[in-house]
């Protein structure tokens, strides 16, 4: 059962079926199904993933030979927690839609981008990774525009042709590299044997970094997220900040640095700067929100700009900690954006103002919520820490400053969640906090399971960092850093 | 040579089936002749090619797929006709004859071997194309297009007439072989006249496939002509030109590509900047597709401006995928206007709530048009792109791409007014016949989209 091509194909299946189901009932149910078969088939791969650097589970099929491209797909350390990432969060986001009357089109156009991100983090061939990164792109504009709020269009069509032109600039510099190797091909293994000037390096450089900052987003690239993570609807806002930033983190590790060394080792300073910046930056405008959904979108771009920086600081330590912060900010932000929707949806407001005193009516979602805020400031036995942790010793290596300014998240991050919490949970309750309506079943299960899981890899995180360490050892080796 | 005839015969057959009122023969005759013609064409492709009748035409693989191209998509094109030309006129054996006539002339240029071939071919497809172009005698627009086509047309023949001359005088011959000769044997002193030549041929040509700065007619004439002649001069004339361009450029010229060579690469960057700029700020959706034909011409155009091995496959994969979704794209026009009187981005709205499949439909050519990964159209745009890197032209490609990116903004107002607008209309009419068409060109968009080397391979 370890086919990665099945694993691969089998969202598309139940979107495909999805789209034909109008019914609520019949397709929430279809759409959970679906996702827990996805997740029941990653665990073949996660019980035969051998913790060795070693490119794993490889397909690889002859797609357009005329031109080198082939279908060509495998799993390593670095793609294996993504993917888990992506199988674990899609049950727990369909089953967070539950409390809306989504039809089956809304669950198929989750499931087809479920397949689109399990391409890009399993592509081995850049032609492959493109396909990916834009097939992932297509579904969650629909869900945004077709479901999203106030400027729903407006929105989303910046943000569409914002990450298309980035992924354009990406296109050219595939297809460069591409005129590039010896054979003619899209490998990523003859990326990696590419020997190009360093002027050549340094374009290249900017043309994936552009598209993968964009992504992620990294300040000053960031200016299309907070407008779509606001106006999308719950379901969307997780797909997007939960799973997709991270294929540009992930680009950045895999078809980034490890292909235009050179062009890493001119520009890479400036990238880990801008970076911090926007850890700096991000933070200090959630300070200021008013806006519940704000101020997590903006919280969002302050952890991924540490987890930025990691990436690009390029240690054992930091790439590591960039890995499991990957996973962990997935799961954190997935739990914040529910919570959200959970309050919003009962006080019909996302205003912090009019919030106060839920933790009085609703004494789960108080301690889950605490447990959850708890894990993205990255306290101690929580999943935030371990990452955190990991990540400020790999910028620490780097230097001293960068340190200091990136460990500023912790601090920061702590006054405006803490602060919203208090806001949100505590406090005198008013009319409408007071008649706060009980959880239903997804809602708690959902927040169970993220909660669970924060303490979980927050007490015991070495298998997860044991899958992805030796890649990284290796991928971080090959560069000459430590 | 047999599809030549038989489209010639047919379109005299159907011509006298319109003269004795056989109204319900014309359909399925039609259809047939053109199944025979493409017949008598794929059985060539396996035998080496050489040229026919002293050297006039060749049914090279190349030939092939471009007329087979061709008369698939005039196929579609007549099946949408059912009931279309009825609505305009009496007599509808003539749309079919003059349609199946500019055919032969599109067949002939993808074929010719020899410039009076070529200028041959020209005039039989326009001189048709001027009478559909105006064909409702009583509609001003359509008499102002056809005017317009034709002055513009008889202007540009001018130029590739004079080009013709121009390369007849400096090599003495017509032949495509004897003129690839003479530039072979004479580097480096190659006759001035032929440069002019050259310049004067890619005015012509340029003229033809709508490419700035000779664009200017196409708007007006593909907004003023009934619709179905609109899809017929964007795809198929439009195909046949650029595989006659890409013919004479590839096999005579491709020596002296450092001379004419930057000339392309300038008009070509032209063409996508005025044809997408201009696309953006329209109102209609059938000048908005009219110029984004023009942008398109533009991409086409990066396959002739560097000629590689790759050039003749990307270019065909992209007037393929190009084709099938004008095809749906103004298709779809003509059922949105029957039901709301209006070619406006307006009328769309809320189209996928009345007339789901019919928005999928539009949404895929639309994603094609585009350049959306798994569509047709993003790997005609990547092998072009592909082909134009292979030169090292970088600045050439970002450019592209920028435009690329300009696109997306104007396909997807479509879309968005399908999907997210709200609309009170009633569902429109969605005939058998186009379902048909529009099922067809849906799929094969997908399918050469998720497997090109269908298409590529070929060439």
């Amino acid at each position: 059962m370890d086919n990665l091509l099945i694993l691969l194909l089998f969202p598309l299946a139940g979107a495909l079926v999805l789209s034909f189901v109008k019914q609520t009932a019949l397709a929430q149910r279809i759409a959970l199904i679906s996702a827990v078969i996805s997740l029941g088939l990653t665990i073949p791969f996660l019980l035969g993933f051998q913790q060795t650097a070693a490119m794993q589970f490889e397909q690889q099929w002859a797609w357009i030979p005329a031109m080198g491209i082939d279908f060509h797909i495998g799993l390593d350390g670095i793609s294996l927690p993504l993917v888990i990432l992506t199988n674990v969060l899609v049950p727990l986001i369909i089953m967070a839609s539950f409390s809306d009357q989504y039809k089956g089109n809304f669950y198929a156009l989750i499931l087809a981008m479920q397949t689109g991100l399990l391409l890009v983090f399993t592509a081995l061939d850049a032609f492959t990774f493109y396909v990916g990164w834009e097939v992932a792109l297509i579904p969650i504009y629909f869900i945004c525009a077709l479901w999203g709020g106030e400027n729903r269009i407006r929105v989303n069509l910046k943000f569409f042709i914002y990450t298309f032109f980035g992924s354009l600039l990406m296109l050219i510099a595939i297809i460069y590299l591409y005129g590039q190797t010896p054979g003619k091909d899209f490998s990523l293994a003859s990326f990696y044997s590419l020997s190009l000037d360093e002027p050549t390096q340094r374009w290249v450089f900017w043309a994936f970094f552009i598209a993968f900052a964009i992504k992620m987003p990294i300040f000053p690239f960031h200016t299309w997220q907070p407008d779509t993570y606001t106006v999308a609807p719950t379901a969307g806002t997780m797909l997007l900040s939960g799973i997709m930033l991270k294929m540009g983190i992930y680009g950045a590790i895999r078809w980034l640095i490890p292909v235009v060394p050179e062009g890493f080792a001119a520009y890479g300073q400036l990238a880990i700067v801008l970076s911090i910046i926007g850890v700096i930056y991000a933070s200090i405008i959630a300070f200021k929100q008013s806006d519940f959904k704000r101020l997590v979108a903006y919280s969002s771009i302050a952890h991924v700009g540490l987890i930025a920086a990691g990436v690009f600081v390029w240690n054992v330590q930091s790439v590591q900690g960039a890995m499991i912060q990957m996973f962990n900010h997935g799961v954190n932000v997935v739990g914040l954006f529910l919570i959200l929707d959970i309050v919003s949806r009962r006080l019909g407001t996302r205003e912090m103002s009019q919030m106060g005193g839920i933790a009085k009516a609703a004494p789960l979602l108080a301690i889950c919520f605490m447990v959850i805020i708890m894990g993205s400031i990255g306290l101690p036995m929580t999943n935030g820490f371990v990452g955190e942790f990991l990540l400020l010793i790999g910028i620490y290596e780097y230097g001293l400053w960068y340190a200091l300014f990136g460990g500023m998240t912790i601090i920061l991050g702590a006054v405006y969640m803490l602060r919203m919490y208090q806001k949100v949970m505590l406090g005198p309750t008013n009319e409408q906090t007071a008649a706060f309506q009980p959880l239903q079943w997804n809602e708690t299960a959902v927040l169970v399971v993220i909660t669970g899981l924060v303490i979980l890899i927050g007490v015991y995180p070495q298998p997860l960092l044991n899958i992805s360490e030796a890649a990284v050892t290796e991928l971080v080796g090959k560069l000459g850093g430590i | 040579m047999g599809a030549i005839i038989t489209l010639s015969i047919l379109g005299i057959v159907v011509l006298y089936l319109g003269l004795f009122k056989a109204k319900s023969a014309l359909m399925p005759v039609s259809l047939l002749g053109l199944a025979g013609a493409a017949v008598f064409l794929a059985l060539d492709w396996n035998k080496t090619a050489l040229p026919l009748y002293e050297g006039m035409v060749i049914f090279d693989r190349f030939a092939i797929a471009f007329s087979i191209l061709c008369i698939v998509i005039t196929g579609l094109i007549l099946l949408l006709s059912k009931d279309y030309f009825d609505r305009i006129s009496q007599r509808v054996g003539e749309y079919f004859a003059l349609i199946l006539f500019s055919l032969v002339g599109a067949v002939l240029m993808t074929s010719f071997h020899n410039m009076t071939m070529l200028f041959i071919g020209v005039e039989i497809m326009s001189v048709a194309l001027y009478v559909l172009a105006g064909i409702k005698k009583k509609d001003f627009g359509s008499n102002e297009a056809a005017l317009k086509y034709f002055l513009m047309g008889a202007f540009s023949t001018g130029f590739l007439l004079f080009g013709i001359a121009l390369l007849y005088g400096a090599s003495g011959s017509f032949d495509l072989a004897e003129i690839r000769q003479y530039v072979i044997d004479n580097p480096g002193n190659v006759s001035n006249l032929f440069y002019v030549g050259i310049l004067l041929m890619i005015v012509g040509m340029a003229f033809k496939v709508g490419a700035a700065p000779f664009h200017f007619w196409t708007p007006d004439v593909y907004d003023g002509a009934p619709i179905l002649i609109t899809i017929f001069m964007s795809t198929v004339v439009k195909a046949a030109a650029f595989a006659g361009f890409l013919r004479l450029f590839s096999y005579c010229f491709t020596p002296l590509a450092d001379f004419w060579g930057p000339v392309l690469g300038v008009i070509t960057i032209i063409t996508l900047f005025v044809g997408n700029i201009t696309a953006i700020v329209q109102h209609s959706f059938k000048r908005m597709l009219a110029y984004s034909s023009i942008s398109h011409a533009g991409y086409m155009l990066l396959g002739i401006v560097v000629i590689g091995a790759t050039s003749s496959g990307a270019l065909l994969l992209y007037t393929v995928a190009y084709s099938l979704a004008t095809v749906i794209a103004f298709g779809s026009l003509i059922l949105v206007k029957r039901s709301t009187g209006s070619d406006d981005f307006e009328s769309f709205n809320g189209l996928a709530k009345r007339n789901p499949r019919l928005a999928l439909a539009i949404t895929i050519a639309m994603l094609s048009l585009a350049g959306i990964p798994l569509t047709a159209g993003f790997v005609g745009k990547f092998m072009l792109f592909a082909n134009v890197l292979a030169d090292y032209q970088v600045l050439l490609v970002v450019l592209a791409v920028i435009n690329a990116a300009m696109g997306i903004y104007y396909y997807f107002r479509v879309i968005v007014a399908m999907y997210f607008k709200p609309t009170e209309r009633e569902a429109v009419a969605f005939p058998v016949n186009y379902q048909v068409v529009f099922l067809v060109a849906a799929v094969l968009i997908l399918l050469v989209g998720v497997y090109p080397t269908l298409v590529s391979s070929l060439l």
